[in-house]
């Protein structure tokens, strides 16, 4: 009683308070990205991918403040240069998950170094690799939803072909498409998003929160688009409902955000596997 | 009149090995052409060079303006973490209306599939749903890599007795590859037999008894012997014929 009450008087407080206002927001909008490019994340195996794209985001932060550019654009620039990087060595035939691996953690390492050196970032070190989702202000909520609505609809406009060369790369070559593209699509989809989620969850859990609403759909879908629809809503929630966990027990949010999803994914895989037998 | 698709003198590598050389072929509105060879003679290739998958090292691929064509991949590796009806996949990667679709599936003999996951479907049932996805794209030309590869004789029968029906009622043409000869050669107007290179081409009976496709495939049954034995006397005339026949189809496509 007394847990459901304190529960009712956060929900309250957090519908009029501004900054939990601009919180939930900028949870629910990154989750409108994360959501469909999540799942293509999972049809196309790209996990480790998103990774260590995610991962350069700190050595774009680094570079950033060093340079004085926007953080949100230093991040966007050396996400997608390791995007392309990881793409062009895989059609170079090269070990990719020996490759993703080096790369992944590497990023992770010289970003960690290079911040030591801009004076200023270290205290704020936690904050770009777990997020600061109650620290939004709002140019980082304008932004992560300007962010959000050009991937949606970047993927909404090349869905078609999209799907069509994830289900097999020759069947969209015969029906006059071109993979290369579409793939090229998803790479720069993946460099906004990761410089849209770092404020919200953090560099570390970015491809959590791209992979892990995206399984959770799975188990409750019959079509892709189903399933990129059920995403949405599944990050969603696991935003509001990270959000209230972080407030209610100070615990951080990005953290708190997948262990969310991830309870939602166990529970509607226990579901969908119950469904189909 | 001018043919559907053509190649003319390709070559086609993969880092340094030569896969298909100096490969000459075309396919005319509405026959049959089979490609047959055994692994690794670059029937795959020369498919998917045709396709413009692959690209040519040297000579060039030619299609009729606008051509259609519907493809049917070899095999349609389906992930378990995309969720996919035989329905929503008749619609990729274009939108087709549900009449549209029921008519399709019931074309090929699988009318009550629409509402099923696709990887759900057994061997037969898949090769079906891909042939119904090619057939809705109104296509001029169908290409197949391999269609029966999984299913047992009598579902091998009925898929190539199917695409005879799909042939006889549109008028399509039809180019796939094989490496089962008895049936497919049967329901074929022309077999090109491919190792690396043309190594013989014509009708199915042509082609059965060149030498090049018995020292590729071998001699079968005793009766097959004695055929070889009286097409290996005659080892100069057939090649004659053959080279007859293979300008033959390179001056058509010129005018």
């Amino acid at each position: 009683m007394t847990t459901a009450t304190t529960t009712l008087t956060y929900t309250i407080t957090a519908m009029f308070d501004d900054f939990l206002t601009r919180a939930a927001l900028a949870g629910v909008g990154l989750s409108l990205a994360t959501g469909p490019l999540g799942s293509f994340v999972v049809w196309r195996r790209m996990a480790y991918f998103g990774d260590a794209t995610a991962h350069a985001a700190i050595l774009g932060v680094a570079m950033a403040l060093a340079t004085d550019l926007p953080v949100g654009f230093g991040i966007m620039v050396v996400s997608l240069a390791m995007a392309v990087t990881v793409a062009t060595l895989a059609a170079k035939g090269w070990a990719m998950d020996t490759t993703l691996g080096v790369l992944a953690h590497s990023a992770l390492a010289f970003g960690l170094v290079a911040v030591s050196f801009v004076p200023g970032v270290r205290t704020d070190l936690s904050a770009w690799l777990f997020g600061d989702i109650l620290a939004v202000s709002r140019g980082d909520l304008a932004f992560v939803w300007g962010g959000a609505v050009v991937v949606l609809a970047l993927l909404a406009w090349r869905w078609q072909a999209l799907l069509t060369a994830t289900l097999n790369e020759d069947l969209a070559h015969a029906s006059g498409l071109n993979p290369d593209r579409e793939r090229l699509v998803l790479t720069i989809a993946l460099a906004i998003v990761v410089a849209v989620a770092i404020k919200v969850v953090g560099a570390l859990l970015i491809a959590a929160m791209l992979i892990v609403p995206a399984a959770a759909a799975r188990g409750l879908s019959r079509t892709p688009e189903v399933m990129a629809g059920l995403a949405i809503l599944i990050g969603a929630v696991s935003a509001l409902g990270g959000l209230q966990l972080s407030l209610w027990q100070d615990t951080p949010a990005g953290p708190s955000v997948i262990v969310v999803a991830a309870l939602i994914f166990t529970a509607t895989t226990a579901l969908g596997r119950r469904l189909t037998g | 009149m001018m043919g559907l698709i053509r190649a003319d003198n390709i070559c086609v590598r993969f880092g340094g090995a030569e896969v298909l050389h100096d490969v000459t072929m075309a396919v005319k509105p509405g026959e049959i052409v089979t490609i047959v060879g055994p692994n690794g003679s670059g029937k795959s290739t020369l498919l998917r060079a045709l396709l413009g998958i692959v690209p040519v090292a040297q000579g060039r691929v030619q299609r009729a303006p606008g051509l259609r064509i519907g493809y049917v991949p070899q095999r349609l590796a389906l992930d378990r973490s995309l969720p996919m009806t035989v329905r929503r996949f008749l619609s990729l990667p274009v939108r087709v209306s549900d009449a549209a679709a029921t008519q399709a599936l019931a074309r090929v003999g699988v009318p009550s599939v629409a509402a099923l996951q696709m990887a759900s479907l057994s061997g037969g049932q898949l090769q079906r749903v891909l042939l119904a996805r090619a057939l809705l794209s109104d296509p001029q030309l169908l290409v197949l890599d391999e269609p029966t590869q999984g299913l047992d004789q009598p579902g091998e029968a009925g898929f190539y007795q199917l695409i005879e029906d799909v042939r006889a009622a549109s008028g399509v043409a039809v180019l796939m590859v094989s490496h089962d000869l008895h049936v497919v050669m049967a329901a074929s107007d022309r077999v090109i037999c491919l190792n690396g290179h043309v190594c013989c081409e014509g009708t199915p009976h042509v082609v059965s008894s060149a030498p090049e496709y018995r020292a590729l495939f071998g001699l079968g049954t005793k009766g097959a012997l004695a055929l070889y034995q009286h097409v290996h006397d005659h080892d100069h005339t057939h090649d004659h014929d053959h080279s007859h026949d293979h300008s033959h189809i390179h001056d058509h496509s010129h005018v």
